[in-house]
């Protein structure tokens, strides 16, 4: 049986490796993606470009503008007098915000007077908008605690565990990992028997002796081992290019990159199994593929879902590589805690792949 | 010559492909010239350049060298002219599976901007000439081999094409409606149309006006098939036997060195000396045919013995039938495709199942390779029943399937490790084995090459290498040798006699009647049914008549079929 | 290269085939139709970036009035769910399984201080770091509700309150920041890059794999016929997908539409033409599907998803991966969606967007036209 296997596998192989098309595919885009990516995947704001409407020009009016140029979240980019001016610079993506300081702010600052101050954010990209909200807010409230030179009150002191400087590629990194292996590994293996179906080829590989569970285990190893070359190399870029800190097990790492590449396998197998041509296989691929990047929690917190699109998310197993990776990654996360994440991954694998199983053989008959 | 002006003239043409850093030359200076109103047949064995030829006279090629002017056109410089007045059938005719009949004729009569006035009647002009119409709602994925070449060339034949350029529009399709495309084309050049036929089958090209014979890029010869066969006059010879010894007096004469072509046709054997040899002691003089003349040129250019002989080592008999199917059934849908079919194979016994295209003999095939369960009966296969032990009954096959189906990216050698190793071979014993198809189907030469861009000779004899590489006991073929050119043919059923006579069993469909010949017995299967059962001159008997007293198995094929017809209207 | 004018009736004859094979194979529809759907309901419900009832540890070493005041102020914000723990090492745990997403700690003298001039309350908070744009939101909503118990206490106490100056905050063009106001315009790009690029590679190498482009190629029908046929047929394939996405977000999930439909229209037209022409050019330079759908995915589905502003702001890019964006066309296009629907018809937005998204549709056809003269080699 073994021998059956090998020799599919070595097939595989052969047929993958020889088309140089096929090869350049294969090793070049998930490297550079990854690095592309994880520089763009960035929720951080820096150098949000400002617009500055001060109508008081008073030298504290001034401080408070100076305060926002020095910081490394803004940058001037226009001086504005007008409010026509101001929705004109945000309509046209000038600036991001327009901080607007009223006629009366020195008057009311030095009366004791709560002294009020405006932003105008362009809420068209919310989040960026939450950001830029968040970080002019810190600076108020720090030139109006150094204005005031109080003391008292209540400081709030805020610490970050496994990543001290919140830096966004931390967490973006281990997940773009697992998504970009996730699809690579899906297209590979439905595309491999839709392939062989096309082409004739399927029905000479069933009157061989080699049984279709034999024929899916020779299907499932090339791709697994392709991804998990393409995982290896993708995560050696995320070390050592981009300095993220592994703090946890190697081998629990390359044990759940495992797990999660059968159950991507699996999928791709069941999806293959349904097609008749390449093209619905692809397209069965994608019709999969995005909706369950979205529920995967990978740019977006699964906890900040419906509980119904929460339920759903439990069907893609990237949702859980992407707590394992990120939390080998960071959090040395240990095995006890890595076993609620592994196990619904088996079961998909093994689920799907029973599934293929079960249409090749009532195929057969 | 002739004295009207050739329709298409080449000269000096050289077409090279540039793969893989390799440059192949297909056409190396050849030239030719084509008369008008007449058809003209492109004979030669696989990788000649046939194809290639084509597409530089539809235009869809850039020759490297030379000149083709056709209808006073420049090839190169008035491509779209010349494609506005032609007619191009590909050897995969550009259907749209999707689309049906109608819709696809529609299509292309768009394309040649027919108006609604012309199109009606041109339709049904073309329907009723092929016998399409009432088959027009189909879809053009679901109909029969040989209604989708008919379909092709009424959609080549739209816009009344003054050149029509058919690139082996015959292979696949059964005897039935192969004599309809004939009659068709006939009448096209009543009409006053030019036709140009590639073809591997020379049977076929017997009836061309003009046959180029076209070798390694370059013309051969060009002449009436009459002047072919003419100059083979006194080299032809049948030599009767007994049916159940004509394998090995073939093999015999085949290694005559006096004997330059040595085929089985039923109770015979049909030779063609070298020139000058005596005729051997009992032999009975018959009419020289072009496949004669062809065979014979290129047994100079190619050297003989090119491919060795597999060795074998004889099999224990066993006991029992090696195929048995009863009463047979499978539907699809509410469609019963197979009704009912029951035979029994000997072991050793070359069998072949016939029938024309969409008769059954593909389920019933499939069914007894275990890749379509039946709806009821049984079929076992080396003892085995296939309902129970699929996987255990298909150890002791070979399967060979009717498109090639290897792997085209991999290599001659990687293929045959795949399957000898899917076989459960290894090691010492898988090397053997290889070594064992390399030399003796004359792969050794091309073990490196990739397999897909092989002639298809080569690759035919790849895959019966790939089939046999863990000596199967059984030995099931799809169509083996259609579109394979004469030689290719020959040397493939001297391979497949030998390993009968060793006591390999082989289950054959075809509908290509030569084929047909070199079987022990035949089963004809039409309408889900059997119709026919028997020895090769038994079937031929069964249709001889005062009016055909010696009819060919294509005769005898029509004619059962005919009669059946006859008998159960539909 | 084709001098023969391009024919009405051949182009009717390739369009009305493209459309029957539309029609009968399923799969294209449901790229072009359902998956919109699909993703639209998904996102329009599912995904949002604003947390809700995050959860979040207090421990508190020593129970006050005070205490319970915080904790009250904490449960009264929509975006906090507090739980108290008894200690910091169990809060610690909850934090390491995930059942909070931070913590806070009110230390023994918490009350004293608060109480007093001398020393401001420390409240010490903990947040997992790991998803840095979750945490960084935690903070905030957690400094927003202490703000709040601090004012709200401000009467009672002598200390004076802590901001002098007040900020106001006004988000132009999407009030409430709802994520599904800027993440739908950024999706209907994804699906238009799905049918214009993905499926146009794959049905032009299926073309090529089957044969049927040989036969095409001797007809009088020219190269340019066969591609703009293609063209005119997905094109309004992909212009229904638009319709039905834009009509789910302004009828199902009220995503405002500030600008005019000829505008949008416009912009969507040239768009996708450009995808289309993308994924011509793929097409014709793979020949087979396998390398055609690999192709697709890496040079137009992925960056569509990551370099086009729909999920990461380009913006905050560091420079050279901003200049790589430049050549995404899905850049221009998402731009444009978000401010035809927030914003309205800003002229200084949409037209160089249109420009641009221009300038990719006549470079591609060009290029495709260019790559497939009517040659098999």
């Amino acid at each position: 049986m073994w021998g059956r296997i090998r020799a599919l596998v070595v097939k595989e192989f052969r047929s993958l490796w020889k088309d140089p098309k096929v090869r350049g595919v294969l090793v070049l885009p998930p490297l550079i993606q990854v690095i592309i990516f994880a520089y763009a995947a960035n929720f951080d704001v820096s150098q949000a470009r400002l617009g500055i409407w001060d109508e008081d020009r008073s030298v504290h009016s001034r401080a408070l503008v100076e305060r926002f140029e020095i910081s490394d979240a803004f940058r001037r980019i226009e001086t504005i007098d007008n409010p026509q001016a101001a929705s004109a610079a945000i309509a046209a993506e000038r600036v991001v915000a327009v901080l607007h300081i009223g006629p009366r702010f020195a008057a009311d600052l030095l009366a004791g007077r709560p002294a009020r101050v405006q932003i105008l954010i362009d809420g068209r990209r919310s989040n960026t908008a939450q950001i830029v909200n968040g970080y002019a807010g810190r600076i108020v409230e720090a030139f109006a605690r150094e204005r005031v030179g109080t003391g008292g009150g209540v400081a709030l002191v805020t610490r970050a565990w496994f990543n001290p400087n919140l830096e966004s590629q931390w967490y973006i990194l281990p997940g773009l990992v697992a998504m970009l292996t996730f699809s690579m590994t899906m297209m590979v293996t439905a595309l491999s028997v839709a392939r062989e179906r096309e082409l004739g080829t399927f029905d000479q590989l069933l009157v061989t002796p080699l049984r279709p569970t034999e024929i899916l285990v020779g299907k499932t190893i090339p791709p697994v081992v392709i991804g998990f070359g393409e995982a290896h190399l993708m995560l050696a870029a995320a070390v050592f290019w981009f300095e993220v800190p592994f703090t946890g097990s190697l081998l629990l790492l390359y044990g759940s990159l495992i797990v999660f590449l059968l159950s991507g396998v699996g999928i791709g197998l069941a999806v293959s199994s349904v097609s008749q041509t390449q093209q619905q296989a692809i397209l069965g691929v994608f019709l999969y593929l995005t909706p369950a990047i979205i529920l995967s929690g990978y740019a977006t917190p699964i906890a900040n879902m419906p509980e119904w699109c929460q339920w759903l998310s439990l069907l893609t197993p990237n949702r859980y590589m992407l707590v394992l990776s990120r939390g080998i990654f960071l959090e040395a996360l240990p095995l006890e805690l890595a076993w609620p994440q592994l196990w619904p991954m088996a079961v998909i694998g093994v689920a799907t792949m029973a599934f293929a199983t079960w249409l090749f053989r009532k195929r057969l008959g | 010559m002739d004295e009207a002006a050739p329709i298409v003239a080449i000269d000096g043409l050289v077409k090279r492909f540039l793969a893989r850093g390799r440059t192949t030359t297909a056409l190396d200076g050849l030239s030719a010239r084509i008369l008008p109103g007449r058809i003209t047949g492109i004979v030669g064995p696989d990788g000649a350049g046939k194809t290639t030829l084509m597409r530089l006279i539809a235009g869809l090629l850039l020759p490297d060298a030379g000149s083709i002017r056709v209808l006073g056109r420049d090839a190169v410089a008035e491509a779209e002219a010349i494609q506005a007045e032609i007619g191009y059938m590909p050897q995969r005719f550009g259907l749209y599976e999707e689309l049906s009949a109608a819709e696809n004729l529609a299509l292309y009569a768009d394309l040649h901007r027919i108006d609604a006035a012309a199109r009606a009647q041109r339709f049904a002009e073309l329907l009723r000439f092929t016998g399409l119409a009432p088959f027009q709602d189909r879809r053009a994925g679901k109909l029969s081999g040989g209604m989708k070449q008919k379909l092709g060339l009424a959609c080549a034949l739209l816009a009344r094409p003054r050149l029509l350029l058919l690139d082996e529009p015959s292979v696949g399709v059964d005897p039935v409606s192969r004599r309809e495309l004939w009659r068709i084309v006939e009448n096209l050049v009543g009409e006053g149309i030019t036709v140009l036929w590639s073809t591997a089958y020379l049977d076929e090209a017997e009836r061309c006006a003009e046959v180029l014979l076209i070798d390694g890029g370059t013309l051969l010869a060009a002449g009436r098939p009459a002047e072919f066969a003419a100059r083979m006059d006194g080299r032809s010879y049948a030599v009767a036997v007994p049916e159940s010894g004509r394998r090995a007096l073939q093999r015999r004469l085949a290694r005559d060195p006096a004997v330059v072509d040595a085929q089985i046709q039923g109770a015979a054997v049909r030779i063609v000396l070298a020139e000058g040899a005596p005729a051997p002691a009992g032999a009975v003089r018959v009419a020289p045919r072009l496949e004669d003349a062809f065979v014979a040129r290129l047994a100079h250019v190619r050297a003989r013995g090119e491919s060795a002989r597999p060795t074998l080592a004889a099999r224990a008999a066993a006991d029992g039938p090696a195929i048995e199917t009863r009463a047979l059934v499978r539907d699809f849908g509410s469609f019963r495709a197979v009704d009912g079919i029951s035979f029994s194979v000997a072991r050793g016994e070359v069998f072949g199942l016939l029938g024309p295209n969409g008769a059954g003999k593909s389920t019933t095939f499939k069914m007894l390779c275990g890749l379509l369960p039946p709806s009821s009966g049984t079929a076992r296969v080396a003892g085995v029943d296939l309902g129970h032990a699929p996987a255990r009954a298909r150890e002791r096959l070979g399967y060979m399937a009717q498109r090639f189906s290897l792997y085209g990216d991999l290599s001659v050698r990687e293929n045959l490790e795949f399957f000898g190793g899917a076989c459960n071979l290894r090691g010492a014993r898988l090397g053997a084995r290889i070594d064992w198809v390399l030399d003796g189907f004359g792969l050794r030469a091309v073990a490196a090459a990739l397999s897909g861009e092989l002639p298809l000779g080569y690759k035919q004899r790849l895959a019966l290498g790939c089939a046999l590489i863990h000596e199967p006991e059984i030995l099931f073929l799809d169509e083996p040798t259609s579109g394979v050119d004469p030689l290719s043919r020959r040397e493939f059923w001297s391979q497949i006699g030998l390993l009968a006579d060793h006591g390999v069993t082989v289950l054959v469909t075809s509908h290509f009647m030569e084929e047909a010949e070199y079987c022990d017995r035949l089963c004809l299967i039409y309408r889900g049914r059997t119709i026919a059962m028997g020895t090769p001159d038994g079937l031929k008997r069964r249709a001889a008549s005062a009016a055909l007293p010696d009819p060919t198995l294509d005769d005898a094929f029509v004619h059962l079929v005919a009669d059946y017809d006859r008998e159960h209207p539909p | 290269m084709s001098g023969r004018l391009i024919s009405f009736m051949r182009l009717r004859g390739l369009v009305r085939k493209e459309g029957l094979q539309i029609l009968r194979d399923p799969s294209s529809i449901i790229i072009a139709l359902i998956m919109p759907i699909v993703l639209i309901l998904l996102h329009g419900y599912g995904i949002s970036l604003d947390p809700r009832d995050v959860p979040v540890g207090v421990v508190v070493a020593r129970p006050t009035a005070d205490t319970a005041g915080l904790f009250t102020a904490l449960s009264n914000s929509p975006f906090l769910k507090p739980i108290a723990f008894a200690d910091v090492r169990e809060a610690e745990d909850a934090l390491r399984r995930r059942r909070v997403d931070g913590f806070i700690v009110l230390r023994e003298d918490f009350s004293r201080n608060a109480g007093g001039l001398a020393r401001p309350a420390p409240i010490q908070l903990v947040v997992n770091g790991v998803d840095a744009n979750s945490a960084r939101i935690l903070q905030g909503y957690v400094e927003g509700a202490v703000v709040t118990w601090v004012g709200s206490t401000a009467g009672e106490r002598r200390s004076p309150i802590a901001a002098p100056i007040a900020l106001d905050h006004r988000y132009w063009f999407n009030a409430e920041l709802r994520s599904a106001n800027f993440i739908v315009p950024g999706l209907i790009a994804m699906v238009m890059t799905l049918i214009g690029a993905l499926l146009t590679a794959m049905v032009v190498s299926r073309e090529w794999e089957r044969g049927t482009m040989e036969a095409l190629m001797v007809t009088p029908a020219s190269m340019t016929e066969i591609m703009l046929a293609k063209l005119l047929s997905y094109f309004t394939l992909g212009m229904g997908g638009m319709a039905v996405s834009v009509g789910l977000a302004i009828f199902l999930f009220g995503v405002p539409f500030r600008g005019s439909f000829a505008m949008l229209t416009v912009i969507a037209m040239t768009f996708l033409i450009a995808a289309l022409g993308m994924g011509l050019l793929i097409s014709t330079v793979a020949r087979n599907q396998f390398v055609a759908a690999q192709a697709a995915f890496v040079t137009t589905y992925m960056p569509a998803l990551m370099l086009s502003g729909f999920l990461f702001d380009i913006g905050t890019m560091p420079a050279p991966i901003q200049a790589i964006t430049h050549i995404v066309a899905a850049r221009y296009f998402v731009d444009a969606l978000q401010t035809i629907f927030l914003a309205g018809n800003v002229w200084a937005v949409l037209l160089p967007n249109l420009a641009a998204l221009a300038g990719f549709a006549v470079f591609f056809f060009v290029l495709t036209l260019w790559r497939s003269r009517g040659r098999l080699d």
